[in-house]
């Protein structure tokens, strides 16, 4: 058993300078599974999970209040990169980015989400229709929050 | 003010321990996680939890407007930062003050102050604490004439170099000429800035601190000291108070200087002063001050019956110096090892993974501090620190008794533990005497190893 804080950030390095997106790798007990930021500014990087041969799972349910992702796989959340202020419109009083039923593209920027008065805009990372918005305008969300759904084309 | 609301900027045992002085005083807590603790056993007993970003502290504990803007965003009045991570970044203490969140902790100029150490240095010496004697040197006339005021051993040390590169130890002054020479040369190779300075080379010394409390406007006390010489490479591993074997009078100094340095501060918070004692000359010197509560701040917990984290928080509210100085009574001593997920037979490696199961000791005069229950996980991205096992009694010998027995009924399956090298220093009869010096474990390694 013998994963340092240094070695996973050496295969990190590695994972980033390399063309594949995801990497998963078991040994001993542990399991390391890294996946590149593909969609949006996703970065969610390595959470160590138990592989299933090394014992009793964690006994918490998630802590978060993150809502479970959708179950149809045509709809993707799209989730908030860091946590901030959410704001659906560019500035108060304008109109919003999108609304339900709208269309948007990869690079449709969705919301703003504010920290500490720096302004981060929120691309889709997705194409097809917003089905439901989730957080209300002003809302604080988290880091990996699901803020819209989008339902995928075909 | 009253502060009702808390965000915990940190995680594993600390972020626990606050939390339990939280729910005494019924203030609320707000943990800010990685995704990578949001399961853990804090983020269980918070009464809220924000994740702030990724498992890389960099891209969560240590982001600096991210913690402040979930504070505000939480209706958080304070944010206690524990220690490492933020706790003596300035930048956090000034965003604070400039966004009205209390911070549980010194002000940002007083973090600044301590942490350059040069400056650190220069408070002592105007505070009539004593240093390291030494100084830097530009010939070799003037190097022979500090040389005989300071006596040997001297260290000779490059400015610019540090971590242990670019010194040269020297036992007689009569050789001090050429090992400048040389050691000048290479550190003008080595980091572009040949100026070198000369330190006293202590042979045998002990890593001593002294805790305090400070209001921030010149009122100091302090809780007594700690002994924490038990270290392998500047990791402390078993720390203990009262100190063994200090004579009274070293002692009292020790406490006075400590509290000397705050006051030049106007130190605010919990704080410790460290100082390096040289066993053979029976002196002391400053070394630094760690502005923020330190991870062995339980044994003083224990001996003084004060729960420092609270006295944080009272001072935070403004409530000042809720102690004085006669309030403050030592009783017995405590004793405490650092239980870490590292394999003390492999060059201490950490083991991070799985805690399939755990099981804590308890009885009398034991306290464990962890955040580690059957099922946690240990991320590989933060420190190896699983828990505190603490032991007090009214002599050294019973706590001793006690901490041995405590450390025998700990079970921990999944990782590799060093309790196996907490029983071995445990029994050793140099550490039971007491008084050892910062390189006992060393010497302890190459007997078991050697």
């Amino acid at each position: 058993m013998s994963l340092t804080a240094a070695d996973v950030a050496e295969i990190m390095r590695l994972l980033e300078q390399s063309s594949f997106d995801e990497l998963t790798l078991e040994m001993e007990g542990i399991k390391l599974s890294l996946r590149r930021g593909a969609a949006a500014a996703e970065r969610s990087e390595s959470v160590l999970v138990p592989a299933a041969s090394a014992g009793p799972a964690p006994a918490s349910a998630p802590a978060t209040s993150a809502k479970a992702a959708a179950p149809d796989p045509n709809v993707q959340d799209v989730v908030a990169p860091l946590l901030g202020t959410f704001y659906r419109s560019p500035k108060p009083g304008a109109p919003p980015f999108v609304e339900v039923g709208a269309t948007v593209a990869e690079d449709t920027v969705v919301a703003i989400i504010e920290v500490m008065k720096l302004m981060n805009t929120v691309r889709a990372g997705v194409r097809g229709t917003v089905v439901e918005i989730l957080p209300a305008d002003g809302a604080l969300v988290e880091y990996g929050e699901p803020l819209l759904r989008v339902r995928k084309p075909g | 003010m009253a502060i009702r609301r808390i965000l915990i900027a940190n995680r594993g045992e600390i972020a626990a321990r606050i939390i339990r002085t939280c729910r005494k005083l019924g203030i609320e807590t707000v943990l800010a996680t990685s995704t990578a603790d949001r399961d853990s056993v804090p983020a269980r007993l918070a009464n809220r939890v924000v994740c702030i970003g990724p498992a890389r502290p960099s891209e969560s504990y240590l982001k600096v407007e991210t913690i402040v803007h979930a504070a505000l965003g939480t209706k958080s009045d304070a944010i206690h930062p524990g220690y490492g991570f933020l706790s003596e970044r300035a930048a956090l203490a000034r965003l604070c003050e400039n966004e009205g969140v209390v911070f549980i902790g010194p002000t940002a100029a007083q973090i600044e102050a301590v942490g350059d150490k040069l400056r650190a240095r220069s408070e002592a010496e105007a505070a009539g604490v004593p240093v390291v004697p030494g100084g830097a040197v530009e010939s070799s006339d003037e190097a022979l004439t500090l040389a005989r005021s300071i006596g040997a051993p001297l260290l000779v040390k490059a400015v610019g170099g540090g971590g242990g590169r670019g010194m040269k130890l020297v036992q007689r002054v009569e050789d001090l000429p050429a090992a400048i020479e040389l050691a000048s040369a290479e550190a003008g190779a080595a980091f572009g800035d040949a100026r070198v300075y000369l330190e006293r080379f202590v042979t045998s010394g002990r890593h001593v601190e002294v805790q305090v409390l400070g209001d921030g406007a010149g009122r100091v006390i302090h809780l007594g000291e700690r002994d924490c010489s038990v270290q392998r490479r500047y990791q402390k591993l078993i720390e203990e108070t009262p100190a063994p074997d200090l004579s009274d009078v070293l002692r009292s100094s020790l406490h006075a200087a400590a509290v000397r340095f705050a006051q030049r501060l106007s130190y605010r918070g919990a704080g410790t002063v460290e100082f390096l004692v040289d066993r053979p000359r029976g002196m002391f010197y400053f070394l630094e001050m760690n502005a923020r509560i330190q991870v062995e701040h339980p044994v003083t917990e224990a001996v003084t019956g004060v729960d420092l984290v609270a006295e944080q928080i009272a001072i935070a509210e403004g409530a000042g110096l809720r102690l004085a100085q006669p309030d403050i009574h030592c009783r017995g001593n405590a004793i405490e090892c650092r239980v870490n997920a590292e394999d003390p037979y492999n060059d201490f490696r950490p083991s991070p993974g799985l805690v399939s199961a755990a099981s804590w000791p308890a009885g009398e005069g034991i306290r464990v501090d962890t955040h580690i229950a059957s099922g946690s996980r240990i991320p590989p991205f933060y420190d190896s620190l699983m828990a505190k096992i603490i032991a007090h009694a009214d002599d050294r010998p019973t706590a001793l008794a006690r901490l041995q027995k405590a450390i025998e009924a700990t079970r921990l399956t999944g990782v590799t533990t060093n309790l196996p090298f907490h029983a071995s220093v445990l029994s050793d009869p140099e550490f039971r005497a007491g008084g050892v010096d910062t390189a006992f474990l060393a010497r302890v390694e190459l007997v078991t190893h050697g």
